[in-house]
């Protein structure tokens, strides 16, 4: 339960940190909260010949308000600043409400929105928030840098869009469309462990309770965020109803999630998990919706 | 095998040791400084009894690196008291029957030291919530949350008397 020998290199400023990508990248492992890369290593699950610490890089530590509307957060902001920070509670209500479902107060003082992201576990919460927030990440090498959409970053199991030397360096959240109703559910066995299943939901009526927008990304019940294009689009046009809602939730969870048994729960049971979590979404997100 | 040199004020004094890059904080805590209070349960985030104070807020040692401490304030469950002059946590959880193995407790305790100062006042199903990242094989937890509600109220006896 110790890791492998590795060199450690601890950069300064986000230039030292590119650079030192730029030449470990391939046999070399960013660690920004340590909160899951830690654990692999000490189960030698991964032994990078390099550490590039990012942890001095402070310049990655912030929380902005975009002029429009939204933020944009610093990949290395610790969650436990998320959870209290009066900009995303105002801003970005879903994000701010969901941090409580990660892991412990001890975890989240040391872990980071960007490591998270990277790390891309199907059963985590900023994975799931970012696909459904439409997020954008900003994806730097030394020498360019590039955006890319959460909902492409994310492409199979532990694997997103990160080249080897890039690091992620910003999270921009944009606004929600105005009436747009917003709610998070999930199941663990024990507060604070990952969940069996989960989903995140945005919907927008117009003045007559008509749902004109719907949004529902689906938690560890897939190799990636799972969205549920289809079966959101089935509630455009239509009222809350439990007609309306049980429509949405059968083709969702028949057709556009993909859970697997593990030791803990059955496919089945993720299934009908998914599909009562939904449910209490739903409703939660309509009722959440203010002129 | 670098090794690096790490300077770090632990409890109050400051101090400098090697390390090797791969040393993790909770055996440089251990084995190098000798502090073996802080406990080691897991090695993988899971059970809280490494937990000490880093700048203040309690995290897992075992999921850092000595070198990280660079520089850094740390403080572990001997900074607390003495069996002599106990901190007002140790004697609650004395009290209160807060511990049977002990394993657990320096964990327990070094999360709850910042919680009670920043949140004089819990309820029972706040105090559960602080210290879910904690496991206790014995307790049950009943007895820790009882001696954490018993810390509580003596703090606030103790300030009425200052006032
Ligand atoms: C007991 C326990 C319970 C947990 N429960 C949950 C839970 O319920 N839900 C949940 O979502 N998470 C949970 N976590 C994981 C936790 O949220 C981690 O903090 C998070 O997954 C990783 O963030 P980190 O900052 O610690 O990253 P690290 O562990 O430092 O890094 C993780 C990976 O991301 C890469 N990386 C880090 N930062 C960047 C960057 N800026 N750019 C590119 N790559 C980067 C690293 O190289 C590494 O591969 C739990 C962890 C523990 C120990
Ligand atoms: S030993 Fe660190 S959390 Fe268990
Ligand atoms: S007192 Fe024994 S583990 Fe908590």
């Amino acid at each position: 339960m110790k890791p492998a020998p590795f060199e450690y290199i601890a950069p300064n400023n986000l230039d030292e940190a590119l650079i030192a990508m730029e030449v470990n990248g391939f046999d070399g492992k960013l660690l920004a909260g340590g909160q899951s890369l830690i654990p692999v290593m000490n189960f030698r699950l991964a032994q990078p010949a390099v550490i590039v610490d990012l942890n001095g890089v402070t310049e990655l530590d912030f929380i902005r308000p975009n002029p429009g509307g939204g933020v944009t957060i610093g990949a290395l902001t610790r969650q436990s600043r998320l959870e209290h920070d009066a900009i995303v509670r105002d801003r970005v209500p879903l994000l701010h409400a969901t941090i409580p479902f990660i892991a412990h107060p001890q975890i989240r003082n040391r872990g980071t929105i960007g490591g998270s992201l990277a790390h891309a576990d199907p059963a985590g919460e900023l994975p799931v928030l970012s696909v459904a927030l439409q997020a954008r990440f900003k994806l730097q090498r030394y020498d360019k840098e590039r955006w890319v959409n959460a909902t492409d970053f994310y492409q199979a199991l532990f694997m997103t869009a990160l080249e080897p030397q890039e690091i992620m360096t910003a999270i921009e959240i944009p606004p929600l469309p105005p009436r747009t109703g917003w709610a998070f559910q999930e199941l663990a066995r024990r507060h604070g462990d990952y969940a069996q299943a989960g989903v995140a939901t945005l919907i927008a009526l117009d003045d007559d309770g008509v749902c004109t927008y719907a949004r529902l990304v689906f938690l560890n019940v897939g190799e990636i965020p799972m969205v549920a294009t289809e079966a959101a689009q089935l509630l455009v046009g239509e009222r809350i109803s439990a007609e309306s809602i049980t429509a949405v939730v059968n083709h969702a969870i028949q057709h556009e999630i993909e859970p697997t048994s593990d030791v803990h729960a059955s496919a089945d049971y993720k299934r009908h998990l998914a599909g009562v979590l939904t449910k209490r979404a739903i409703r939660q997100a309509a009722n959440r919706v203010t002129s | 095998m670098t090794l690096h040199t790490v300077t770090l004020i632990v409890n109050g004094q400051e101090l400098s040791a090697e390390a090797e890059s791969r040393l993790l904080l909770s055996d440089f805590i251990r084995h190098t400084l000798g502090l073996t209070g802080t406990h080691v349960g897991c090695e993988h985030g899971v059970c809280g009894a490494c937990t000490i104070l880093f700048d203040g807020e309690p995290v897992r040692s075992c999921l850092m690196l000595a070198v990280q401490a660079h520089g850094h304030i740390i403080e572990t469950v001997e900074s607390l008291g003495t069996p002599d002059n106990m901190h007002p946590l140790q004697e609650a959880f004395h009290a209160a029957h807060g511990l049977q193995c002990g394993y657990c407790t320096p964990g327990f305790l070094m999360t709850l030291k910042p919680y009670l100062e920043q949140n004089p006042n819990p309820t029972e199903r706040e105090i559960r919530e602080a210290i879910s990242g904690n496991l206790c094989r014995c307790t049950g937890y009943q007895h820790i949350v009882d001696a954490v509600l018993l810390a509580a109220q003596k703090n606030h006896k103790q300030e009425n008397k200052h006032q």
